[in-house]
Order: structure tokens, then C-alpha cells, then sequence
């Protein structure tokens, strides 16, 4: 290292200035808001703190207190039911993954054809992805009434009496899942569709001299090379599934019977109404440890299936 | 002989006409249907917002009279009595700030990270990369922390909406690293034997090449920041400094059973979204598909 020339070491710091003044006004940023919080959050949840009362260090407490279980006589109960119940309530929400994906995927099937008049079905199809969640989760609340809402309204002309969709146990998940799709299906079609067109037509043409039928077509050859896209498509999904928020919190407020709340809606009433922040930041971490697992258990299973052309 | 074969010729070719016609007819078809179930809330959602408050409840697609007083009433804001006129400033507001400073920022830290030799460059990059990886509920509540801590007491001022997503921003570094990435290298070794800076190659090279990167990153990070809910809705509690998707949130408990006016929020609020999007289609579509096959 002595063996560094003066002048060549003054190079050398010159260097490092211009990059670390270059990085400097995001890098400043991304410490301070992006990079210590996690530190910090992960401090918090071994510790009880409720903003005003003095930080105390309870170790394994809160984790214990959100997944364990105690023995009440002869039965087992957990110690944070709610946990459990919008752990699950999280999980249902995600059915609407493959149901949006597979709506995109038969929308885009038939958008890619040289049809006329595509690009009206397109822009129609992508109004509901650029429009604000929050006015079209108000929207469908409107819809969705039970006495004069559009769609029971709809169904009385059929004679048929519908539910209240949001205040009914049994419908307000699914009926946010399909508000999600109406929402969501825009987006993944227009991936699909520049998946779709980015395969090669020689592999069709030769799928139809041995005389396969679209159907075989369809499975032999556009399935596989949308691999990748299907599988960035879960995993993004699964990712945004997990923290999903905005939609329960305007349409139900989570009703009814907390029947669809989420796991970010419990950290939020946790932290945020409840000013529990320790036990919400134990929360948190243990969302984001379920994100990790998810993630890396898909990418073991699924990686190597997908194919690349 | 010859004859016959020629007439079975253009009867196949008609019998092909006739399967592509009707394959063509279901296909629109279909379309056409998901196009309606597309397009119907939106259409309710208007004709509800031009209703009178006793018709709103009547099955009717044509309101009985155009009440365009509703949009009246509802921008001013009801009981709040804040109107619309400042719910926009302040989106506008914090989500050009938010979207200038995120830009422009990425842009520096993602030439640093592409272009420029430092100490721990690749540890760092790494370090935004796994930040990327972390659910925003984690940080959330430590930002909020210290951002109501004595010292700053930035909660429910602007400072709160603007100032954590000005700085910062990994995902727009990372998009921006990648594609700077691909900027062959020769270019700025001519200029640099010109006698260019190391800031002159990053200001006249490299960010004119970038443009269509920058422009995706704008739009996405302005939408993003407009329709952003659960941070404006933790940090800010008066209306004055609300965002716009939470003072509409705020309106539905105000107006509970005024649908009219509920509509006619939403529809203000979507409208010039809409309209924006109608118009830059092409480029909504190419950024999606730029971000989202490129993650």
C-alpha cells in the first residue's frame, strides 16, 4: 500500500469524494428513512413501548404474545387470536391472485389478434389500473348496497334478492376480490400481451404443420414461455397481498366482525390508534419474515421450471 | 374435372371465410362484455353524481334532471368546509416535490452506482437492493417515531408528506442504475478526453440518453405519491393538509347516505387522471411494460 504514489492516492480520494458526493443527497435520505428504520424497527420489537411510557426491553415477549399458545384447562387458545384471524383473512384475499391472473391471461389470449378496434378494448381495460383506489373503493361501495345498490338492483330484475355484500360474513371478502380484479386485470393483461407477442411465430407455424390444434398450441408452447411472466406476476402479487390495506380500510373499515381485516390493517390499528408500536413493530417483522419465506419457497420451486427463450 | 376441383377450391375458402367470421364475432364478443363490466361502475358512479338526493336511489341510467350543483356542493368540501381547490394544491404540491426530489436524487446515486469507483460502492448497492426486499410497515413506524419526536415534530405538517420520499427511493436508483448500465461506455471516454467532468458526463451524456427511463420514473413515482393512502393518512389529521384519496376517505363518513355527493367527489377526483391517461396512452402502457418486466 505505501508503494501508492502521492499524486495516485490523491486520485484515488478525489475519486471516492466525487462518488460519495454523488450518492450524498439519496444517500442521506435513504439512511435516515430507508435504511436505519429497519434497525430501529427491529429494536422496537423487543421492547414494550407506547410512546408515552418509557422504551422497556421485554425480549421475546411481544413474539410470544402474537404466535404462541396458552393452555386454558383442557384446551389450547392463542395468546393474540386477532393475529391468527387476519393472518388468514390476508391469505383468503390472495385467492384473488390466480383468479385476476387467469382474467388477464384469457383477456390478453384474445386481444393478441390482429382485430380491429383492440386499442378501444385496451384503453377501457386499463381505465380502472390508473384510476385512485380510494374513489374506486368508494365506487363499489356504492355498487355494492344493499338495498339500492347497481348490482342488487340488477339482480332484482332476475327476481333474485341479493346480499349485503360488505356487511354479510360470508361475501365481503369475495367481494372485494372482485373488485379487486376489476381493478387489477388491466395490468397484468398488458403484460401477458407483450409476453404473448414476444413469441416467436416460427414456433406456431411449426406446431400447425405437425397439426397441433390451438388447444395444444396454447399448452405446448404459449403456456411454457410465459413461465417467467406468470412467475413474476405471483411473486409480485404475493408480495402486494401480504400488505394490502387500502381497499379494506375504505370499503368494510374491516367488518364486518373484523371478518376482513388484514395484517397491515393490525399493525396500523396496532400502532397507529393503539400506540402500541412495539408490539406492532413485532408484527411487522414477522409479515415481512413471511414475505421472505414466500418468496424464496417460490423461487426454489418455481425457478427452475421457468424456461427463457 | 379441372372445374370441380376449382369449386371445391372456393368452397373451402368460403367455409374458412365464414369459421374466421364467427370466430372473429365471439371474440368481440367477449371483449365487449368484459368492456361493460369494465366500464358500468364508472358510468354509475357519473350518473349517480348528476342525481337529485331523492332520485339517487331509483334503478335509472338517465338522471330524471342534471344536477350539476352537486359538483358544486361537493367541492366545497360540505361540513369540512375545505374545499377541493386546496385538497388538489396539496396533492400537486407534495407529489411534484416528492417526484422532482426522488428523480433527480436516483439519478446522482444511480450514476454513482453505475459509473463512479468508491469505497463500499457494491456494499451499498447491496444495502438498497435488501431495503427493497422490506414490507413498508416495517419502516413505517420508526419513521413515524421520529418524525413526532420533540425534535422534529414534523407530524401533520407538509415536511411529514414531503421530506421522507424526497430523499431516498431505492427502487427508482435501481431502475435508473440498470439502465444507465446499458449507455456504452465509449461515448463518455471521447468526452472525457475533451476535457469533460465527471458531472458534465452525468448532465450532457448521460441523463439526455435516460429520457425515456426518467420519464417512466416520473410518471410512476408521481402516481404513486398521488394516490398514496396510508402514509398521509397516519402523519396528517387536519383536513387543510390532506391529500386527496384520504379527504375523500374522510368524506365518506361525513356524507354517509349522500351518494350523489359521494359520486361527485369521486368523480372529481378521477377525472383528471382519466383524461391525463386518455391522452398519453402509449406512454402509460410502454412505462408498465418497461417496470414491469424489467423487476
Amino acid at each position: 500500500m505505501s508503494q501508492i504514489s502521492a499524486p495516485a492516492r490523491r486520485k484515488h480520494l478525489r475519486e471516492n469524494l466525487t462518488g460519495f458526493a454523488f450518492l450524498a443527497p439519496n444517500g442521506i435520505g435513504f439512511l435516515v428513512f430507508g435504511f436505519l428504520p429497519i434497525f430501529a424497527s427491529l429494536f422496537l420489537s423487543f421492547a414494550s413501548w407506547e410512546l408515552i411510557t418509557p422504551i422497556k426491553w421485554i425480549g421475546f415477549r411481544n413474539f410470544v404474545g402474537i404466535l404462541g399458545f396458552h393452555k386454558d384447562g383442557a384446551s389450547v387458545f392463542p395468546n393474540d387470536p386477532y393475529f391468527w384471524k387476519y393472518l388468514l383473512n390476508t391469505f383468503y384475499f390472495m385467492i384473488g391472485i390466480p383468479l385476476g391472473m387467469a382474467t388477464s391471461l384469457i383477456l390478453a389470449l384474445l386481444m393478441n389478434q390482429k382485430i380491429k378496434g383492440i386499442n378501444i378494448f385496451r384503453t377501457i381495460y386499463f381505465m380502472p389500473v390508473v384510476s385512485s383506489m380510494i374513489a374506486c373503493a368508494l365506487l363499489w361501495r356504492w355498487i355494492y348496497h344493499p338495498e339500492v345498490g347497481l348490482l342488487n338492483m340488477f339482480l332484482y330484475l332476475f327476481h333474485i334478492k341479493g346480499p349485503d355484500w360488505l356487511g354479510s360474513m360470508a361475501w365481503a371478502k369475495p367481494s372485494l376480490i372482485v373488485m379487486g380484479i376489476w381493478k387489477g386485470a388491466g395490468y397484468n393483461m398488458l403484460l401477458y400481451l407483450a409476453a404473448l407477442q414476444g413469441v416467436p411465430e416460427e414456433l406456431y407455424e411449426a406446431a400447425r404443420v405437425d397439426g397441433a390444434n390451438k388447444w395444444r398450441q396454447f399448452w405446448g408452447i404459449t403456456w411454457p414461455l410465459l413461465g417467467p411472466i406468470n412467475f413474476l406476476m405471483i411473486i409480485m402479487g404475493v408480495i402486494g397481498g401480504f400488505q394490502s390495506f387500502d381497499v379494506q380500510y375504505v370499503m368494510t373499515g374491516g367488518g364486518p366482525a373484523n371478518s376482513t381485516k388484514t395484517m397491515v390493517f393490525y399493525i396500523y390499528e396496532k400502532a397507529f390508534t393503539m400506540f402500541q408500536m412495539g408490539y406492532a413493530a413485532a408484527i411487522a417483522w414477522i409479515l415481512a419474515a413471511m414475505i421472505f419465506v414466500f418468496t424464496f419457497l417460490q423461487w426454489k420451486s418455481m425457478g427452475k421450471k421457468v424456461f427463457y427463450v | 374435372m379441372s372445374n370441380n376441383t376449382s369449386l371445391s377450391l372456393a368452397q373451402s375458402k368460403k367455409r374458412r371465410f365464414i369459421k374466421e367470421t364467427a370466430q372473429k364475432a365471439v371474440v368481440y364478443v367477449l371483449l365487449s362484455v368484459v368492456g361493460v363490466f369494465m366500464l358500468v361502475p364508472f358510468m354509475w358512479m357519473v350518473t349517480t353524481s348528476l342525481k337529485d338526493a331523492g332520485s339517487v336511489f331509483v334503478f335509472s341510467w338517465i338522471p330524471r334532471q342534471f344536477e350539476w350543483r352537486n359538483y358544486v356542493e361537493a367541492w366545497k368540501g360540505g361540513p369540512t368546509g375545505v374545499s377541493f381547490t386546496r385538497f388538489f394544491m396539496n396533492s400537486i404540491f407534495v407529489s411534484s416535490l416528492v417526484t422532482f426530489g426522488q428523480v433527480f436524487t436516483c439519478a446522482f446515486a444511480a450514476f454513482a452506482f453505475a459509473r463512479l469507483k468508491f469505497w463500499g460502492r457494491d456494499k451499498l448497492f447491496l444495502a438498497y437492493l435488501g431495503t427493497m426486499m422490506i414490507p413498508g410497515a416495517v419502516t413505517m413506524i420508526p419513521v413515524y417515531i421520529l418524525l413526532s419526536s420533540r425534535y422534529l415534530n414534523w407530524v401533520n405538517s407538509y415536511k411529514a408528506l414531503i421530506i421522507p420520499g424526497m430523499f431516498g427511493g431505492a427502487f427508482g436508483t435501481f431502475l435508473l442504475r440498470q439502465f444507465f448500465l446499458t449507455i456504452p461506455k465509449d461515448l463518455e471516454d471521447a468526452a472525457r478526453i475533451d476535457g469533460c467532468s465527471t458531472f458534465g458526463i452525468f448532465w450532457r451524456i448521460i441523463l439526455p440518453l435516460s429520457k425515456p427511463a426518467l420519464a417512466t420514473l416520473t410518471t410512476f413515482t408521481f402516481m404513486g405519491v398521488w394516490n398514496d393512502f396510508i402514509w398521509p393518512l397516519i402523519v396528517i389529521n387536519t383536513m387543510e393538509k390532506k391529500t386527496l384519496p384520504v379527504a375523500l376517505a374522510s368524506f365518506q363518513g361525513m356524507y354517509s347516505t349522500d351518494w350523489h355527493l359521494l359520486m361527485a367527489a369521486s368523480t372529481i377526483v378521477l377525472m383528471p387522471v382519466l383524461i391525463v391517461y386518455l391522452f398519453n396512452q402509449r406512454f402509460f402502457v410502454r412505462g408498465i411494460v418497461l417496470t414491469g418486466l424489467k423487476q
